[in-house]
């Protein structure tokens, strides 16, 4: 090696002292730290019961709704004081995923809560669970065999898209030749392809209201930034628009900031808190967003709980857990949006 | 299958004829490029008519202008990085993950605290870091660029999921905010494209004007010669991969500005949009022969293909088929012109 220069040191210096600025500046944790919401709805039966251990295998959480998925499981969970969560970590890999879940299998969990990286894949594992005599709660992405689930319980994906054509079909009922521009997600998955069509259907009770453009973002910020703009410029005036998603909406919302537009309402999908911070606040276009609950992974928790414990549902007179739950995509606008705010994710 | 013999065909057919049309890397000067800009400015002015003839009102408008080079000027600030990196025979796959992570990086709480100083500083860090890596594997660690920035993208990737943890971080500064509305531009320049312009001719004069381009292009030609004529190849690529991550930490800042906030999603597939324009713009993929000219105009064909799609409302679909197509169609017009005209 040559001899250490001086501007090699003070190169080496400044990198340094750039790192350690840097390494300061990955924190994401707020200043004041708000106390957690805690406003969920009260189990139906409080009271604990016998002990039940519950394996949860989910895929990973890379964005904000799956996040918020775990987060549910672990604190609904966390409420009964008889539950132990034996929670995996997160895998989009098929294989890792059904290791996983074989893992969960031979240490004899009591109940199974699985939501599948993809649902057809992992339905053998299912199987296998079912076999061993460990009831399998599968949540949202369903198994290709109802032998592989006692219970399925999820979101309802052409429900979102009825529920939006409706709520922007009343909205616009009385107005005349009404045009609607709908930024879909992912256009690769089968998920897009059901709210569309539920979207469509429910204009189809409008005849006064014509969808005049659809693009298809993929879920990202970025791209529903891009798409939302290309939109904006193709379309110079319509009447409301439809998002399928709000995390694409932010940058949707940054997009039509940009045009300067504010000749439309829109309705956004999923729910994050974003939006609904949004809804409340009142100040954009947006205006309202039907759900994709992430609660499902608390409301499973429960089932797994009622399952374990051998109990029904609350409120239902049945003796036993229903096999298949859809939930439903409410609207959330500003007169509810308080009730909702706690259940929305970033 | 008879078909109309072309020029270019006849030369091919004449044999010794074409010959120095297909060894270009040979020919040092700068005409081939030029050539192939020609034609690819060409298959612009196509896109254009098309876009015109199909939708006259939207596309042809200043705000859709504006709106085309906006769009191209995150993409565009990396593949001038690319470009560089290709012209000296390398590769770099870890564009879009770093993009991801310095995007994601200056947008924490903890830098938001520091305001727009912080935000553009950690951008440019976080990136020209990573490319410091990634230099140095390659140029002192003697790894395969193809692997080493394999082996970034997972990495980067990973980091930028674990600071995130999965959710989007809003940008809540303002001075960030602003730069991204039209009440922010300059003589209806976005401020966006005014850096993408900058970059580019910041990029064109290093690479055709100085020695670090004229050893860039040596490297990437003839290594070995390169070095046995006093050119320190290994210092030269640590400043090839600097330069491309510090083309994605601007380019990341560029995106926080537009989208107002950070994603570890951000810069999906960068890689393959950034290596495809400097391609179909002439720069050869084997090294030696860049042109910074054609790789803008390969991202303004893909961004004006796009434009073009989304104003005529064709979906996803439809959009995926005829982009394949297009890509084949302009290499193919592209390489004939430019055969004729070296000739």
């Amino acid at each position: 090696m040559p001899e250490t220069s001086r501007r090699g040191l003070l190169f080496g210096t400044a990198a340094v002292s750039a790192g350690a600025l840097l390494t300061a500046c990955t924190s994401n944790e707020p200043k004041t730290k708000e106390p957690a919401a805690n406003n969920e709805p009260a189990a139906s039966d409080d009271k604990p019961g016998k002990k039940v251990t519950i394996g949860f295998a989910g895929p990973q959480a890379d964005h904000g709704w799956l996040n918020a998925i775990n987060e549910n499981a672990k604190s609904r969970a966390g409420k009964y004081s008889e539950v132990t969560l034996e929670i995996t970590e997160g895998s989009n890999d098929t294989a890792a995923q059904i290791g996983q879940v074989q893992t969960l299998i031979n240490k004899k969990v009591d109940v199974l809560v699985i939501l599948p990286a993809d649902g057809k894949a992992l339905t053998q594992v299912g199987l296998q669970a079912m076999k061993a005599g460990i009831p399998v709660i599968n949540l949202d992405r369903v198994f290709a065999s109802p032998q592989a689930y006692r219970c399925w319980i999820g979101g309802d994906n052409y429900g979102m898209g009825l529920n939006a054509g409706n709520y922007i079909g009343e909205r616009l009922k009385d107005k005349k030749n009404a045009k609607v521009v709908e930024l879909a997600g992912l256009d690769n998955l089968e998920l897009t392809k059901q709210r569309s069509q539920g979207f469509a259907d429910a204009l189809k009770n409008y005849p006064n209201i014509k969808r005049v453009a659809r693009q298809a973002a993929d879920f990202t910020v970025e791209s529903g930034q891009a798409k939302m703009a290309q939109l904006l410029q193709a379309q110079k005036q319509f009447d409301a628009l439809w998002n399928h998603d709000d995390d694409q909406g932010v940058g949707a919302l940054r997009a039509i900031e940009q045009a300067g537009r504010d000749d439309f309402l829109m309705v956004g999908g999923a729910g994050a808190k974003a939006a609904m911070d949004a809804i409340k606040a009142d100040n954009s276009v947006l205006k309202a967003t039907v759900l994709y609950p992430p609660t499902m992974a608390a409301s499973a928790i429960d089932l797994a709980r009622a399952l374990g414990q051998g109990k029904g549902v609350g409120g239902m007179s049945e003796l036993e857990i229903p096999a298949s739950i859809t939930l439903y995509s409410a609207v959330v606008t500003k007169d509810n949006v308080d009730e909702y705010l706690p259940t929305g994710f970033s | 299958m008879t078909q109309p013999v072309s020029p270019a065909q006849r030369h091919q057919q004449d044999g010794p004829a074409a010959t120095p049309a297909k060894t270009p890397a040979r020919q040092p000067a700068g005409l081939r490029p030029d050539v192939r800009n020609l034609s690819l400015l060409g298959v612009l002015a196509v896109l254009v008519a098309v876009g015109g003839f199909t939708k006259p009102e939207q596309f042809l408008d200043s705000s859709n202008l504006q709106l085309v080079l906006t769009q191209a000027s995150v993409i565009g600030v990396v593949t001038v990085g690319m470009t560089f990196v290709i012209t000296s025979g390398g590769i770099d796959l870890s564009v879009g993950a770093i993009v991801a992570l310095a995007s994601v990086w200056a947008t924490t709480l903890a830098t938001q605290e520091y305001g727009f100083a912080g935000i553009l500083f950690t951008a440019v860090v976080v990136g020209l870091a990573c490319g410091l890596v990634n230099g140095l594997l390659i140029a002192y660690g003697g790894m395969v660029p193809f692997i080493a920035t394999l082996a970034m993208l997972a990495s980067a990737r990973g980091l930028a999921l674990q600071i995130t943890d999965g959710k989007t971080q809003i940008v809540t500064v303002d001075s960030v905010l602003d730069l991204g509305v039209p009440d922010s531009y300059v003589l209806g320049i976005p401020p966006l494209v005014l850096v993408f312009a900058v970059v580019t001719v910041v990029g064109w004069l290093l690479l055709n004007r100085t020695t670090f381009g004229r050893r860039t292009v040596a490297v990437g030609g003839n290594a070995e010669a390169a070095r046995l004529a006093g050119i320190d190849v290994r210092r030269q690529r640590l400043y090839l991969y600097l330069l491309s991550g510090l083309c994605c930490g601007i380019a990341a800042f560029l995106l926080v500005v537009l989208s107002g906030s950070g994603q570890n999603t951000n810069g999906n597939l960068y890689e393959l949009d950034a290596i495809a324009a400097a391609i179909i713009g002439g720069t050869l993929l084997s090294g030696g022969r860049g042109t910074i000219v054609g790789s803008v105009l390969g991202v303004l064909v893909f961004t004006t293909i796009t434009n073009i799609f989304a104003l005529n409302n064709l979906q996803s679909d439809v959009q995926q088929i005829a982009k394949g197509a297009i890509i084949v169609a302009a290499v193919l017009v592209q390489r004939r012109t430019a055969r004729d005209g070296a000739i």
